[in-house]
């Protein structure tokens, strides 16, 4: 008997110490790269019964439309989804009234000419830009990137160990949280003697610390009439959280629907298995 | 598949049927009344988890192409198009990207219970074979599918892996222009990929045809190692491995669904939600998790065309392992040094999946090239002398009297895994 239990313990010894060989050797991924690590904030669209704040969705898309959208397209969007379930739900007069608003180019007509019109609610948002080369022009040779998917688009590394934390605790909202940081990160002086390149601005959150866009907001620059405090933090949140249902529209529905396939997997699994423990009932095994 | 079928059926159509084609027949004899070991612990339903598998990412794979547009102009909004605009869009496209990880990770745990148990072991040796072609194929139709979102991991990733080609003496160069269908992944690679991507499943789903036959004829392997001696040792497979099966795969689907649901880009990369865009190449061009050993082998040999032959070989090897295994024994359950190095080499793996993930660069070359080592020592040297030096614990005599002395609380064997 001892004879068989010595290296069955020794083998489970050994795995033990193999796996955490393997996990020691992970220790130093913690070691940062790229900007500097941006705090979590507390969203209301995250874990398995996140939201998305409508009225936080509609400040969003205020100072999207006010400030990010004089050199930022979001050319995945249309107008027809801010008024669709699980994003900002607008009305449908107010979308159509914005719509209009926009100028949106047409054609050809009859006599092959492309013209312009008042936009539908089946429009894609125009970009600012006609093309990445007259963006690049105005922009003193940076490109300002589309905002369609930019929450997902961005994220920062958070090591070995924390990501596998992320996993169980469902963290991903790494987009949103660097926006925030990136937006909020402008009054942080660089460090002594780094200077970047003539016409970039110091932010720590952003990778190599020296960003082309100046700094895009400041307090009490959009108008809020629902008494949100018109300040730079909270205009990054409600950018950030707009931004974030750009990048995935149908994230209540997601998580609505995988709360019930949850509910049915797990009864399932249960039924299976009492199914299981009675056929295997005869049966020695 | 094999011996005669004791199916009768009463009713005359199928009766009639049975007499021209005897497929029913066919059918009850290989999952009905197929004799299964009554021995098998769960490790034994990831089989079944892995023809699910298989079966989700085809019919999921085929509703995707009817939205899709394999054009580098066009494939990244169709994808976004799919995400947005199409009825259910999010959950066939997240399912069948996360269900690619789902299927490797089943097929990881399908493998590494081959070598726990010794399934490969004569006669299983063709059942084993034919599962590296599958595994082969799965990495094959894997690599190209990340290729059709056309991102930037997409575009990088397909530029670096192609790349190796170039790798093989003198005819290189034309060998990746030839793959490349130019001078550069573009349109015409986008293409063919999309069309082997459509291609390579229904080949596995062959493969896995010719597996599960091979698998019949021999009998399953299980977890004592010792052959079925009796019917005693045997359960029909349905009720039995059926509701097991089922079971498992429930389970296996509970844990598809957290990813699925809650963290669906957790397995992904941020940079395949930028545009591929040839001019603007990532910080950090990284392959996806379960290509990270290979990764990890290709990047430790300090040559171009030696980490190429160390990664194919890392794969070749498995091919050769039901002959590298001297051994007479199967089970690692009556392996005493055997069942130890097993777990090193399980350690083994996943630290060369962490050094895949890591730069090249201080110590991260320096353990993977250890790793790399370890890795080819185990099969080559290892495995080879093992089977001389080893002295292996009793064998039961049959399936049923390993079961009544676990039952029993004799001295027997010790459950393994």
């Amino acid at each position: 008997m001892s004879g068989k239990t010595r290296p069955m313990r020794f083998a489970r010894l050994l795995k033990a110490a193999a796996l955490a060989l393997a996990a020691f050797a992970a220790t130093p991924a913690l070691a940062a790269e790229g900007g500097a690590h941006p705090e979590k904030q507390p969203w209301s669209f995250k874990g398995p019964f996140g939201q998305f704040d409508r009225a936080q969705l509609q400040r969003g898309f205020k100072v999207y439309r006010e400030v990010c959208a004089s050199c930022h397209g979001m050319h995945l969007v249309s107008f027809r989804n801010l008024m669709e379930e699980g994003g900002p739900e607008f009305s449908e007069g107010q979308i159509r009234l914005l719509a209009a608003e926009y100028q949106v180019q047409d054609g050809p007509d009859e006599s092959g000419e492309m013209f312009e019109r008042p936009g539908r609610l089946s429009d894609r948002f125009p970009s600012p830009f006609p093309n990445e080369q007259a963006a690049r022009a105005a922009n003193g040779g940076a490109y300002p990137p589309d905002l369609s998917l930019i929450a997902k688009a961005r994220s920062y590394s958070r090591g070995f160990w924390l990501s596998l934390l992320d996993l169980v605790l469902q963290y991903q909202e790494h987009g949103p949280d660097y926006i925030h940081a990136l937006l909020t990160g402008y009054d942080h002086q660089p460090p002594e003697g780094a200077h970047g390149q003539p016409g970039l601005h110091y932010n720590p959150y952003f990778p190599g610390g020296w960003i082309a866009m100046p700094k895009p907001i400041s307090d009490g620059q959009v108008e809020y009439t629902d008494g949100s405090p018109a300040t730079v933090d909270q205009y990054a949140r409600d950018i950030s959280a707009f931004l974030m249902w750009t990048a995935e529209p149908h994230l209540e529905a997601r998580k609505q629907t995988g709360f019930m396939v949850f509910v049915f997997l797990a009864v399932l699994a249960g039924l299976l298995y009492f199914t299981k423990k009675k056929v295997w009932s005869d049966v020695a095994h | 598949m094999s011996g005669h079928s004791t199916f009768d059926p009463k009713n005359p159509a199928l009766k009639w049927l049975e007499a021209r084609l005897p497929i029913l027949g066919l059918a009850h004899s290989s999952f009905i009344a197929y004799p299964t070991p009554k021995n098998l612990n769960y490790w034994w339903t990831f089989g079944g988890i892995l023809s699910m598998m298989l079966g989700i990412q085809i019919i999921t794979g085929i509703v995707l192409v009817m939205h899709y547009t394999p054009h580098v102009n066009m494939a990244f909004d169709s994808v976004e198009h799919i995400m947005r605009d199409v009825n259910y869009g999010w959950l066939i496209r997240y399912m069948h990207a996360n269900g690619a990880s789902m299927f490797f990770i089943a097929v990881y745990v399908h493998i590494f219970r081959g070598i726990y148990y010794g399934s490969y072991k004569e006669p299983r040796e063709v059942l084993w074979i034919l599962g590296v072609i599958i595994f082969l194929l799965m990495m094959a139709t894997a690599f190209m599918g990340y290729v059709l979102p056309w991102g930037q991991m997409s575009l990088w990733g397909a530029t670096v892996i192609t790349n190796l080609f170039s790798a093989i003496p003198f005819v290189g160069e034309a060998v990746t222009t030839w793959l490349w269908g130019g001078f550069a992944v573009d349109n015409p690679t986008l293409n063919r990929f999309f069309s082997l991507h459509y291609l390579l499943p229904f080949m596995i789903a062959a493969v896995v045809v010719l597996h599960v036959w091979a698998l019949h004829v021999t009998g399953q392997n299980n977890p004592t190692g010792v052959e079925v001696k009796s019917s005693s040792d045997t359960v029909p497979f349905t009720p039995y491995a059926t509701v097991k099966d089922a079971f498992g795969m429930v389970c296996f689907l509970l844990f598809f669904a957290w990813f699925l649901f809650y963290v669906p880009n957790y397995l992904g990369h941020a940079d395949n939600y930028i545009p591929a865009n040839p001019l603007s190449t990532p910080a950090h061009i990284v392959p996806e998790w379960y290509f990270l050993p290979f990764y990890a082998i290709l990047r430790a040999i300090p040559s171009k065309l030696g980490g190429v032959l160390a990664m194919f070989a890392a794969i070749v090897v498995l091919f050769f392992l039901p002959w590298l295994d001297t051994s007479k024994v199967r089970s690692a359950r009556y392996r005493p040094l055997y069942r130890q190095f097993f777990w090193v080499l399980v350690a083994v793996c996943l630290g060369l999946g962490y050094i895949g993930a890591m730069p090249p660069e201080g110590w991260y070359v320096t353990i993977g090239r250890l790793l790399t080592a370890y890795y080819f020592i185990h099969f080559l040297i290892i495995l080879p002398l093992l089977g001389f030096i080893e002295k292996p614990l009793p064998l039961p005599a049959s399936i049923t009297e390993a079961v009544l002395a676990k039952n029993h609380g004799a001295a027997k064997p010790a459950v393994g895994a």
